[in-house]
């Protein structure tokens, strides 16, 4: 337990350390901004039924998954592998899974300080429509949930990405590949919607975009809790493997 | 005894890294580990630190079996691995400070034993300063700090002055010595007149393969039978010519003219056989001018290189 808060807050510490941490939150300020301030002209056109937070997610929620989720975790495993610090920090006594889920914990916790912005945008907006029921906390909650649960799912595979090379670049690439795909997969099954075959069905399981549509509207569904949460178990443990390869290679 | 090795094998995919290899390291001994680029030296210590498992044979450090017991292994170990890497981004003390709490130190145990290495590793003066801006000397010592940290009872450093200019050489040579005092350490070098000045045993790899294991001095003694002695002597040319033929313990010789009257005679003896004494005696009964009489030792180099021949390993065993 020890040596897991250690090494969480030192990988926490190390995007500080470098430019990488402040410029993905830059990065995600400007389109969090960006967003707002298309909201705020849209609302002030027309009155609207739809929550807040599910139009607010729907301008830049993607942008800054897809791009920022690699660039958090590539470092993770390929700059120890890299610089072989990954031999000092595997001869210490700590466990395979220990750093695997410290690594994650440290990434999830990044992301998540990244949406902080966000909920200074929505107090915002609240101070200024009182009295409407436009941000109610249970929505805000239930979205900032599905942030978290969507966020763990990108970082996990991320964290799996960065743990196959020892080039960051490589890790970012097949990251951004990996959320890609997992975005794009719901849009599939879109298109073959007519036909309601097996493939169909399990592929809107993963419309990653619906279910964070659902997470805006206040609507948790436990349904998507537990893909996201068993998604990212998956990941982690083929992290583990992959850490644990050297013994085998 | 701290480390039991006993016919532990490496394979990468298609190649043999460490083969039936055995040894044993007593509690309190410097052991060096020497031989070629690729002999097997970072896989072996690789393996006794937990990295990565045998593919067969077992590795036991102070009784524990490196692999089943791998976590109470390396509470016991400080590794030092190949080019000494570190956190660049870091701060000397924070990253002791880390690593210490890493290897399970409590909080006031840690901050004491950081104080501890810092002084001792004469990084004071660095103390506050970024890992990255450092010269090559300090990371270096920074890489033993980390290594000693826990007070380990085994310190395994991996060739640790490699890339350092004479200076930084001798202080870390220093430094291991008196560790000697109070560990057990094993490392592994390049530089043999190092192992011959830190070590009170020697392992010579070739292959993955031991091929000769002793302390330096029985090295000499083993390798050193054909002693080399050089003589400069003022005397006319023929009549040293004819003594050295003459003489029965005199395997070899060679003849060179230096400064002045003197000839400098580079002589090898027969086996067995120390030549001061009969060319003193020769001079003397001659009436010669003697001004150099010396033995040309065999430098753990010289025992290397004729251990790593290819030809000379049957001399050996």
């Amino acid at each position: 337990m020890q040596a897991y808060l250690t090494l969480t807050r030192r990988e926490l510490g190390s995007f500080f350390y470098s430019w990488i941490g402040y410029v993905v939150i830059a990065g995600a300020v400007f389109l969090m901004g960006l967003s707002f301030v298309i909201l705020l002209g849209r609302l002030a056109g027309q009155p609207t039924m739809i929550p807040i937070t599910e139009m607010f997610l729907s301008l830049c929620f993607w942008l800054i998954l897809l791009f920022s989720a690699p660039i958090i975790t590539m470092r993770l495993f390929a700059l120890e592998k890299f610089s072989g610090t990954f031999e000092t920090l595997m001869t210490a006594p700590v466990s395979d899974a220990g750093v695997v889920l410290a690594k994650f914990t440290a990434a999830l916790i990044f992301y998540m300080l990244m949406w902080l912005p966000l909920l200074g945008c929505l107090f915002i907006l609240r101070y200024f429509t009182r009295g409407t029921n436009l941000t109610e906390p249970g929505t805000l909650a239930s979205t900032f949930l599905g942030i978290f649960l969507v966020g763990s799912l990108y970082m996990a595979a991320g964290c799996f990405a960065s743990a196959l090379t020892r080039s960051q670049i490589v890790a970012a690439m097949i990251s951004f590949a990996l959320g890609l795909a997992l975005f794009l997969a719901g849009y599939l099954g879109d298109q073959l919607a007519p036909d309601k075959t097996w493939q169909v069905e399990a592929l809107s399981r993963i419309a990653i975009l619906e279910q964070m549509k659902d997470f805006a509207k206040g609507v948790v569904d436990t349904r998507h809790v537990v893909f996201y949460l068993t998604s990212t178990i998956f990941f982690l443990f083929l992290t583990c493997r992959v850490v644990g390869s050297r013994r085998w290679k | 005894m701290m480390i039991e090795v006993s016919n532990l094998n490496k394979r990468y995919a298609g190649k043999t890294a460490v083969s039936d290899l055995s040894f044993e390291v007593e509690q309190g001994e410097v052991v060096g580990l020497i031989g070629h680029n690729g002999a097997g030296k970072s896989t072996t210590m690789r393996i006794l630190s937990c990295f990565m498992p045998a593919t067969s044979g077992t590795a036991r450090v102070a009784g524990l079996d490196v692999f089943t017991q791998a976590d109470q292994v390396r509470r016991r170990i400080g590794y030092m691995p190949e080019n000494n890497p570190l956190h660049p981004d870091m701060r000397v003390r924070e990253y002791l400070k880390f690593r210490a709490r890493l290897k399970g130190l409590s909080h006031s145990r840690s901050r004491e034993r950081v104080d501890a290495v810092i002084a001792q590793c004469g990084l004071a003066d660095v103390s506050k300063r970024i890992i990255g801006q450092l010269s090559k000397g300090y990371r270096q010592r920074v890489g033993l700090a980390d290594a000693l940290v826990h007070e380990p009872e085994l310190i395994i450093l991996d060739e640790p002055t490699i890339g350092l200019d004479p200076n930084q050489i001798r202080s870390v040579r220093q430094l291991i010595k008196e560790l000697g005092r109070r560990h057990t350490v094993l490392l592994s070098s390049h530089n043999l007149p190092e192992v011959e000045m830190t070590c009170n045993r020697v392992l010579i790899m070739r292959e993955g393969r031991i091929l000769a294991a002793d302390t330096p001095e029985n090295l000499h003694k083993a390798l050193g039978r054909s002693g080399h002695v050089v003589a400069e002597i003022a005397a006319p040319l023929e009549e040293l010519k004819n003594c050295w033929e003459q003489m029965a313990e005199v395997a070899d010789y060679n003849i060179a003219p230096t400064e002045g009257e003197y000839y400098r005679c580079s002589l090898t003896a027969a086996p067995g056989q120390d030549l001061r004494p009969r060319i003193f005696a020769l001079v003397v009964e001659r009436g010669w001018q003697l001004r150099e009489l010396s033995r040309v030792r065999l430098t753990l180099e010289d025992v290397y290189i004729r251990l790593t021949r290819p030809e000379s390993e049957e001399e050996v065993i």
